[in-house]
């Protein structure tokens, strides 16, 4: 196994883990907070044609960046009014973002089948960017560096500061944080536009770094990985980040085989492993911890003041 | 003035029947809105999509082909909706269905006779309830969330059809392209039944209907699955089986899906090939949440989706609306049910200002 | 405003007689001796407070007035207006009508903060804690001002020091007894520097012996020059701590009075209204042959915040009444769970029923040999609330009535059965077909041990039986339970109250940790043995000892 080689799955492997980590970073706050949004893979397609078009006809990749943040956003909002105020059920109208999220970005995306924008790469010099050895520091597009430290933000926030105390304790007990005088709706529906934005970002990713093309759902289902994801985490942010990179190995796996023809077992094989080995793991995890690891308390639950 | 939401003493049976009728009302006017922004006919591409099928009587075996299966699985989604186990997976149950199904019918090969189709079907609904009994293991036994297990479920299976079309069942005649070899005689049903405009598949949907209705409606089991679903710790209270339900909704859910596979590969297909998942397995969903998770609903709804994809197909070519307007109709429908439903245990006030909301804390 | 002559509430009657040597107050009702100078503004002021709900007039043109340094009580029934009318002083709801005045000057109060902001404090009865964080997280939590974690540590160990309480600020809360979550409160709102407290019905979850150092705190505060509000329905707390009260029923403001020197009796009977009956129990008779009993139970912990019950050992006589007591938390839900059959003993024999071993046999298996059971909570565990009463009856009444035959329900039977609780317990409801959230509580409570006791179970076990109910309704479950054990069946009753237990039982025992003390017949028992079975002063060896002999000296 020659360095370059080592080199190569490396990179790899922290690229194909970024979009997986950026949506579940979006959607571990918004599960701490107590809401469950399965439409992580509608809005990262929601995003990834936004960050397309956007791309497309600006050229500035930064503001497709933005873009996809804000329509994930945006998307999200619709889900939060439904589930937040209107108390709909959070599995149901989860799913319901999801199907309109395809659908929606599908049609959207029409026009744009068979064009190409510029894949958003690393903006270090090339020197470093694309030196054999340090391209495993530099190569990244920015996106990478932005989840990196998203994540480790995330895990501060929650863990050490007054806001992420007050978010746990609105996931935990919504009823007693709604007692104390601290408005539960609101900090849920901003936790859910966080995940939003999150989840816009992470479909910019699959249009602009792994390639930079539209294709309809061409986030393969990942949308649902990156939810199993914050199960295998245990709604925690170090674990997350380290499933993350275990997903990605998998999904490296998955390409080498593929490449290679390597043809001891069926491509397909390789391709059902990621969904095949998050089975098994939440198995694991959640029969170890009892209620199914720490769960935000009131995780799914409409909130009732009233009773 | 304020809105504010009042509980009902009762839920209103109105409602119940008012929502979803005024949702596809709704979802009909936003789809006129969506296509005129985006330079489509507005009106037309609507009437196509509703209207035509249902006016358009040489429409109407395919909307009823297309309803079969999805009323079929989504008789089994309401049931387990109702005891609020969440089967996501009907699409891979619905596949593996049809796989089982199709393994029965090349094992049998050249052999004649009804008994080989009735094996099919029996195969197809174990295909299917084997592929739940996974999540239903997980559940039970390790507590794992069957939202998230059937869901990958779907795409594992997904792998298994590619990996077994494109290996070993594929068509020797085929010219290489992944599909299977075609059913022969015996292993097929016929597209109608034999002087009806009924396919089979929609037959069996009816009779499964009425079944479901009365074990909903009068059988101790529909009770125990209602409990379950409403208040578990008042079903354990009653003397009712938490695993036990979550095993034989999810049995029962697959097994439908399943079924409606190998309908599906059987009587309108023929054979299976890489375009044989459609989807039906996701919009089933819609379908039991827009039939209220009532059998008879449910009947009535998935005849309303058929109607959305036969009238899909029908703007593709009339009006070029690209296909994947399906998808967004379907989950508007489902927003506005889901939206909806607060009016069924709510009721809107409208207060005036001046502080009577308990809710409103500075 | 009349004394004599009318039945005194049952467990008033029976706890004031058992204490021992409770003082009994039997003097005529003098004139409100509240004097107010003019000089002194009120605290805090109400005039014609009223508050409507779709459903109900919480609150009907009430008066209140509390002086500084005061401990006033609020006193009425479950459901007469009490919480609603100090959710509004807190700021939680606002008025329809009326007036609130603080230290002379008129005030909106407009939210919990502002309250806070006053110096206003409320310690809840039903605790606002996370019960997956630590003390300090909880205090920091409801603090509106931002200290860091090392501050915020020492003010609270302060507070605990100048009140003589103990606490540990970085234990998680679900590791806590009940009555150390309450102190987590307490010392929340303490910390605020308060000028009125306002405490929420704070005894229900207390042992006697914390009763009694709740009371030294309350009183250290006033003297401090801290107005107390405390709300009770317990009128020998009433007599012991506070000055003044104000009496709440349906609503309204029915007296206003000093009750160390008001007769008990009257104060009761404006509390409850005059409409109430004594339960009548017939001399206890010979005890039939042992007919429930549990021998050696145990059963492990449910998920982290869970209880386990070890060794539990008891018997029931038919015709007896068996009480149970013990503050919240202490395994009593578990203990249900495990009669009921929802929580399956590992041995058989832990559980015998007329010489039969069900230990490992499940709700459906004990009805049918004549256990019936009644969880704590009604909406969601013995009533679906979404249901029907007729469906609710076929619940849990189908196997003993007869409803299902071959798989399929007969709804007419069920609803008959219903139709029938909902006459014989005077439950008031349109018919079988309303659901059973639209029942109030007591209500619901009636229809619920209506159904259970109608089976005719060899065995009734209830817990909480009238937790949140109104007088009447309470009456008329005790009676059924009285009669029902006059049948000849065996009763286990679990509750939180004891002057219930202490009305209703022939025998006691206390739980405590999963434990179950021997049972002794009620009349042997002082209230300070009771309470150091029931854990005495939670978490602090040296009150409970303290706090025992005060309770010797003078029990409340």
């Amino acid at each position: 196994m020659s360095a370059d080689f080592v080199i190569s799955a490396l990179v790899t492997i922290v690229g194909v883990s970024t979009p997986i980590l950026l949506a579940a970073t979006g959607e571990l706050v918004v599960e701490k907070a107590g809401v469950l949004n399965l439409g992580v893979e509608g809005m990262m397609l929601i995003g990834a044609v936004t960050a397309f078009a956007v791309t497309l006809s600006t050229f500035n990749p930064w503001l497709g960046v933005a873009c996809a943040a804000a329509a994930g956003l945006g998307s999200s909002l619709l889900f939060g009014l439904l589930v937040l105020w209107l108390g709909s059920n959070q599995v149901a109208t989860g799913l319901a973002l999801a199907i309109f999220g395809i659908g929606l970005s599908s049609l959207v995306g029409t026009s744009y089948v068979g064009m190409i924008i510029p894949r958003f790469t690393s903006i270090f010099p090339d020197a470093l960017a694309r030196d054999p050895f340090w391209r495993v520091v530099f190569g990244y597009s920015p996106l990478v560096y932005f989840a990196l430290a998203t994540i480790f933000g995330v895990g501060w926030l929650l863990k050490r500061t007054r806001p992420g105390l007050v978010l746990r304790a609105v996931g935990e007990n919504d009823l007693s944080a709604h007692s104390i005088g601290y408005p539960v709706l609101p900090i849920r529906l901003a936790a859910v536009a966080f995940g939003g934005a999150m989840s816009g970002i992470a479909g910019s990713y699959f249009s602009m770094v792994i390639t930079p093309l539209w294709a309809e759902q061409m986030t393969a289902g990942r949308g649902w990985i990156a939810l199993a994801l914050v199960v295998f985490g245990g709604w925690r942010a170090a674990r997350l980040l380290s499933g993350a990179y275990f997903f990605g190995i998998l999904m490296t796996l998955e390409l080498y085989a593929k490449a290679s023809g390597f043809s001891l077992l069926p491509s397909q094989f390789w391709a059902a492993m990621p969904y095949l080995a998050a089975v098994a793991v939440l198995a694991v995890i959640s029969s170890r911890e009892g209620r199914g690891g720490e769960a935000p308390a009131c995780l799914g639950r409409p909130f009732l003041p009233n009773g | 003035m304020r809105i504010r939401f009042e509980k009902r003493p009762e839920p209103s049976r109105t409602m119940q029947l008012l929502t979803p009728i005024a949702s596809v009302l709704l979802t009909m006017l936003l789809g006129i809105a969506i296509f005129d922004l985006l330079d489509f006919d507005g009106p037309r591409a609507v009437k196509e999509i509703f209207l035509t099928p249902i006016l358009a009587s040489y429409k109407w075996q395919d909307v009823a082909a297309k309803a079969a299966p999805l009323i079929l699985i989504a008789l089994g989604l309401s049931l387990a909706n109702q005891a609020k186990v969440w089967n996501i997976g009907a699409e891979g149950q619905y596949i593996t269905g049809a796989l089982a199904g199709a393994a029965v019918a090349f094992a049998t090969s050249g052999a004649s006779g009804s008994w080989v189709v009735v094996l099919m079907l029996l195969a197809g609904v174990a295909g299917g309830a084997a592929w739940a009994a996974i999540p239903a293991l997980l559940k039970v036994r390790f507590k794992v969330n069957e939202v998230l297990s059937t869901l990958m479920l779907v795409y594992v299976a997904l792998q298994l059809l590619s990996y077994l079309i494109t290996g070993p069942w594929k068509d020797p005649n085929g010219h290489n392209f992944p599909q299977t070899a075609p059913f022969t005689a015996a292993q097929q049903l016929p597209r109608l039944l034999p002087g009806t405009p009924i396919p089979p598949g929609l037959a069996i949907a009816i009779v499964l209907t009425l079944v479901f209705w009365g074990v909903a409606k009068k059988s101790i089991y529909g009770f125990e699955v209602r409990a379950i679903g409403a208040a578990p710790d008042a079903a354990r209270y009653g003397g009712f089986d938490l695993a036990r339900t979550t095993w034989s909704t999810l049995l029962i859910s697959g097994g439908m899906a399943g079924l409606a596979g190998i309908l599906e590969a059987a009587s309108q297909l023929g054979q299976i090939n890489l375009g044989f998942p459609s989807g039906y397995g996701f919009t089933a969903i819609i379908v039991s949440f827009l039939g209220r998770l009532h059998p008879v609903g449910v009947f009535v709804a998935g005849i309303v989706l058929a109607v959305t994809y036969v009238g899909g197909q029908v703007a593709q070519t009339v009006v070029h609306v690209p296909n994947a307007t399906g998808g967004i109709f379907q989950a508007l429908m489902l927003f506005l049910i889901l939206a909806s439903d607060i009016l069924v245990r709510y009721r809107i006030r409208f207060a005036r200002g001046g502080g009577a909301d308990p809710e409103a804390v500075r | 405003m009349g004394c004599g002559g009318r039945p005194l509430a049952p467990k008033l009657a029976q706890g004031l007689l058992h204490a021992g040597t409770r003082t009994c107050v039997a003097q005529r009702c003098p004139e409100n001796s509240n004097q107010m100078t003019a000089a002194d503004p009120a605290r805090l002021q109400l005039t014609g407070i009223t508050k409507r709900f779709p459903a109900v007039l919480a609150n009907d043109r009430v008066d209140l007035s509390v002086r500084p340094g005061e401990i006033h009580a609020l006193l009425g029934e479950n459901g007469a207006g009490k919480s609603t009318l100090v959710k509004m002083i807190y700021g939680i709801v606002e008025p329809d009508a009326g007036q609130m005045s603080w230290d002379g000057a008129p005030v909106r109060i407009q939210g919990a903060r502002a309250a806070r902001k006053l110096g206003i404090g409320m310690v809840f009865q039903h605790f606002s804690l996370f019960e997956a964080l630590t003390v300090l997280e909880n205090i920091a939590l409801g603090l509106d001002r931002h200290l860091g974690p090392r501050e915020l540590e020492a003010a609270i160990r302060a507070v605990l020091a100048k009140y003589g309480l103990k606490l540990d600020p970085h234990r998680v809360v679900s590791t806590l007894s009940v009555g150390e979550r309450q102190r987590i409160e307490i010392v929340r709102a303490l910390l605020l520097d308060p000028r009125l407290l306002i405490m929420d019905e704070p005894t229900s979850v207390l042992t006697p012996q914390e009763v009694e150092q709740l009371f030294e705190t309350l009183r250290k505060l006033a003297a401090g020059g801290c107005s107390i509000l405390y709300i009770s329905h317990k009128l020998h707390e009433i007599v012991a701590l506070c000055e003044t009260a104000t009496i709440l029923r349906a609503g309204r403001v029915v007296a206003t009075c000093d009750p160390r020197r008001n007769n008990p009796r009257s104060m009761a009977e404006m509390m409850i209204g005059a409409s109430l009956k004594e339960v009548s129990k017939a001399a206890a008779g010979v005890p039939g042959p042992v007919k429930f009993a549990l021998r050696g139970l145990a059963v492990p912990k449910r998920g982290d915040f869970g209880v386990a019950l070890t060794g539990v050992s008891f018997e029931v006589r038919a015709g007896e009444i068996l009480g149970i007591a013990g503050v919240a938390g202490n395994g009593q839900n578990e203990l249900l769970d495990a009669l009921s059959g929802e929580i399956r003993a590992a041995d058989a024999s832990a559980v015998v029923l007329d010489g039969r071993a069900i230990g490992t046999d499940g709700p459906s298996a004990r009805r049918a040999l004549g256990l019936c059971a009644v969880p704590e909570e009604r909406l969601g565990h013995a009533a679906v609330p979404e249901f029907s009463l007729t469906d609710n009856a076929v619940l849990t009444a189908r196997d003993r009535m007869g409803f299902v035959r071959r798989g399929v329900i007969d709804a007419a039977k069920a609803r008959a059965y219903a139709a029938g609780v909902i006459e014989t317990f005077q439950v008031r409801t349109p018919g079988p077909s309303a659901s059973g959230g639209s029942l109030s509580g007591g209500n619901l409570q009636k229809f619920i041990m209506g159904r259970e006791i109608l089976q005719r179970p060899a065995v009734l076990v209830v817990s909480q039986p009238t937790w949140g109910v109104d007088a009447g309704a309470a009456a008329a479950i005790h009676q059924a339970i009285v009669d029902l054990a006059a049948s000849g069946s065996a009763v286990v009753v679990i509750s939180q109250d004891l002057d219930e237990l202490l009305t209703l039982g022939d025998r006691l025992a206390v739980i405590n940790l999963g434990r179950l003390s021997p049972a002794h017949p009620v009349g042997e028992m002082t209230i300070e043995q009771i309470g150091l079975l029931m854990g005495g002063v939670h978490g602090d060896p040296e009150a409970t000892v303290q706090m025992t002999e005060a309770l010797h000296a003078h029990p409340i």
